[in-house]
């Protein structure tokens, strides 16, 4: 941790980066930005922006479970009612009864719901309010290594189980017949966006933990043509708009999240905007 | 089930009770159908007689009672056999960022795609391409920029690679017009004679049946019907489905 602290010392000689919290902002910011562009793709792709906005509201009754067991570590017992919230879910949704956004949304508010009640019952809701909108700048260095650990993760799922993920998200149909197992596929899907959620909502707040998930890739839409561009630029606007918004965060004196999102929120309308000029122009 | 040794024979499928049944109701009744290899059964029946269910649950997609076995020129059981899916109408975004060639090399091969394609596979999507009269400037296209004819030929191609042991054609009627819809059958006739795959095809026409099939199978719940297709279009039972005048397709052959 010293020898990247001094590393980025001189790569960085600005003020905003002297202090140790900033630095490690920027390294935690420097690899949450790639993970949620490269995850965002696929949660976009395959219509699941409703999902992970579900699995967001719902780390709330897994902090207050937590609080109930008497557990430290939040993190645990938000991980393990994600992953149960994300199966049920999935389960509900395969019985094939009710549509899908009525389904999640169901659960979305339950989860919040259940989470206020129970946090206000056993530990006073204000106490764990920060979780809202969450803080990049508490995050500790052994908490940089996990996200490091993730991305790897994410990045070797991307290798092995990219090609199936797109032709899922293409039409399921079509995946069965090429031997893919869709259901295996997009559970084990459901599972990623549940842990990187959760693991997340400490410094990136429910409130906003979608949209940094969902707008980088939504805006690399705006502009890409193949799946590779595709990925190329959802990271590529992920991470302009991280690592700008924590800068800009620290001289404005605003919240480093909502900074992040209001810049990813531009880069979508000026994309937006750039697309569809283009698209007049090849016209 | 005529017993089949041609040496250029590659594979059959036998579908042996196959029963659907979904919340307590029962979809499909104890289906037999035995497909072998270069036929084409034409699988007709009134809308709701549980086509598409057949279908899926061929692909898989729902659960089912009974078997199906594929078999290969041997008579050996395939355990893993590949089926090429052509649906009538794929329900994909259209805004979604996947070019031709994502789509082929997706299906192709387990290096993902969002790494630059090596030019041998490049070069086999092309080729895939040719094989349904595609050219091969379509590779670059995004999918949702195709015609509805390119669309068909390019998830043709999708279907026939690896060779699939079962080829399952939803007949594409919404998203083309009637000389598409020609060459499309004609493309898979050729095909069929060149590769010599067992094809089932879902038909809302029966003037295209009566043309292209080899044999027809009429569905409503179960096989009410099943044999040569000039025998099962001519019979009581689908002309009464069908609301068919007697004699049709015996003295004009023509328009259902």
């Amino acid at each position: 941790m010293d020898i990247l602290y001094s590393v980025l010392d001189t790569l960085l000689p600005f003020d905003w980066a002297e202090y140790a919290f900033m630095k490690n902002a920027l390294l935690a910011v420097w690899l949450i930005t790639p993970l949620f562009g490269l995850v965002g793709t696929v949660v976009v792709s395959n219509r699941m922006s409703f999902f992970s906005d579900a699995l967001g509201h719902c780390a709330l009754t897994g902090i207050a479970v937590g609080v109930m067991m008497g557990i430290d570590n939040y993190m645990i017992s938000m991980l393990g009612f994600a992953l149960l919230f994300a199966l049920l879910i999935s389960a509900v949704l395969e019985t094939g009864t009710s549509s899908s956004d009525t389904v999640i949304g169901v659960f979305s508010s339950t989860g919040m719901a259940l989470g206020i009640v129970l946090l206000s019952a056993f530990g006073g809701f204000s106490k764990y309010s920060s979780y809202l909108v969450g803080d990049i700048l508490t995050v500790q260095p052994e908490e940089i290594l996990l996200l490091f650990l993730l991305l790897l993760a994410v990045i070797l799922l991307w290798i092995f189980f990219y090609n199936p993920l797109l032709l899922t998200g293409l039409n399921e149909d079509l995946a069965a017949g090429k031997n893919i197992r869709v259901r295996f596929v997009s559970r084990l899907f459901s599972v990623v966006v549940a842990v990187i959620v959760t693991v997340s909502i400490k410094w990136v707040g429910i409130l906003i933990i979608n949209s940094l998930l969902v707008l980088p890739a939504a805006t690399a839409r705006n502009v890409a043509r193949s799946s590779r561009s595709y990925l190329f630029f959802s990271v590529l606007f992920s991470m302009v708009a991280g690592i700008s918004g924590l800068i800009l965060s620290y001289y404005l004196g605003t919240s480093a999240g909502g900074t992040i999102v209001l810049i990813s929120a531009l880069l979508f309308f000026l994309s937006w905007i750039g697309g569809k000029w283009a698209g007049r122009a090849r016209r | 089930m005529n017993p089949v040794s041609h040496e250029h024979c590659r594979c059959s499928v036998e579908i042996q009770n196959l029963t659907v049944k979904k919340h307590g109701s029962v979809i499909l009744q104890d289906i037999n159908l035995s497909v072998h290899h270069a036929q084409i059964l034409a699988l007709i029946g009134r809308n709701g007689a549980g086509k598409s269910t057949l279908l899926k649950a061929l692909l898989g997609r729902i659960p089912c009672e009974g078997t199906v076995l594929y078999r290969d020129h041997e008579g050996k059981v395939i355990s893993n056999p590949h089926i090429g899916y052509v649906p009538q109408h794929l329900s994909f975004d259209r805004s979604a960022p996947v070019t031709v060639c994502d789509l082929l090399c997706a299906g192709l091969q387990r290096r993902p795609v969002w790494l630059r394609p090596k030019k041998a596979m490049r070069e086999k999507a092309a080729a895939m391409l040719h094989t349904v009269g595609a050219r091969d400037f379509l590779l670059s296209q995004r999918l949702g920029n195709l015609s509805g004819g390119e669309l068909q030929r390019v998830l043709l191609a999708f279907a026939l690679e690896p060779m699939p042991d079962l080829l399952l054609l939803d007949e594409p009627v919404s998203a083309m017009d009637r000389p598409g819809i020609r060459q499309f059958y004609e493309l898979v006739t050729s095909l069929r004679e060149e590769y010599h795959m067992p094809v089932i095809l879902v038909s809302h026409d029966l003037s295209h049946v009566q043309k292209y099939a080899s044999r027809v199978a009429l569905l409503d719940q179960t096989i009410l019907l099943e044999g040569e297709t000039e025998e099962v279009l001519c019979s009581e039972e689908v002309r009464e489905t069908f609301g068919l005048p007697a004699g049709l397709f015996r003295e004009k052959g023509g328009e259902a």
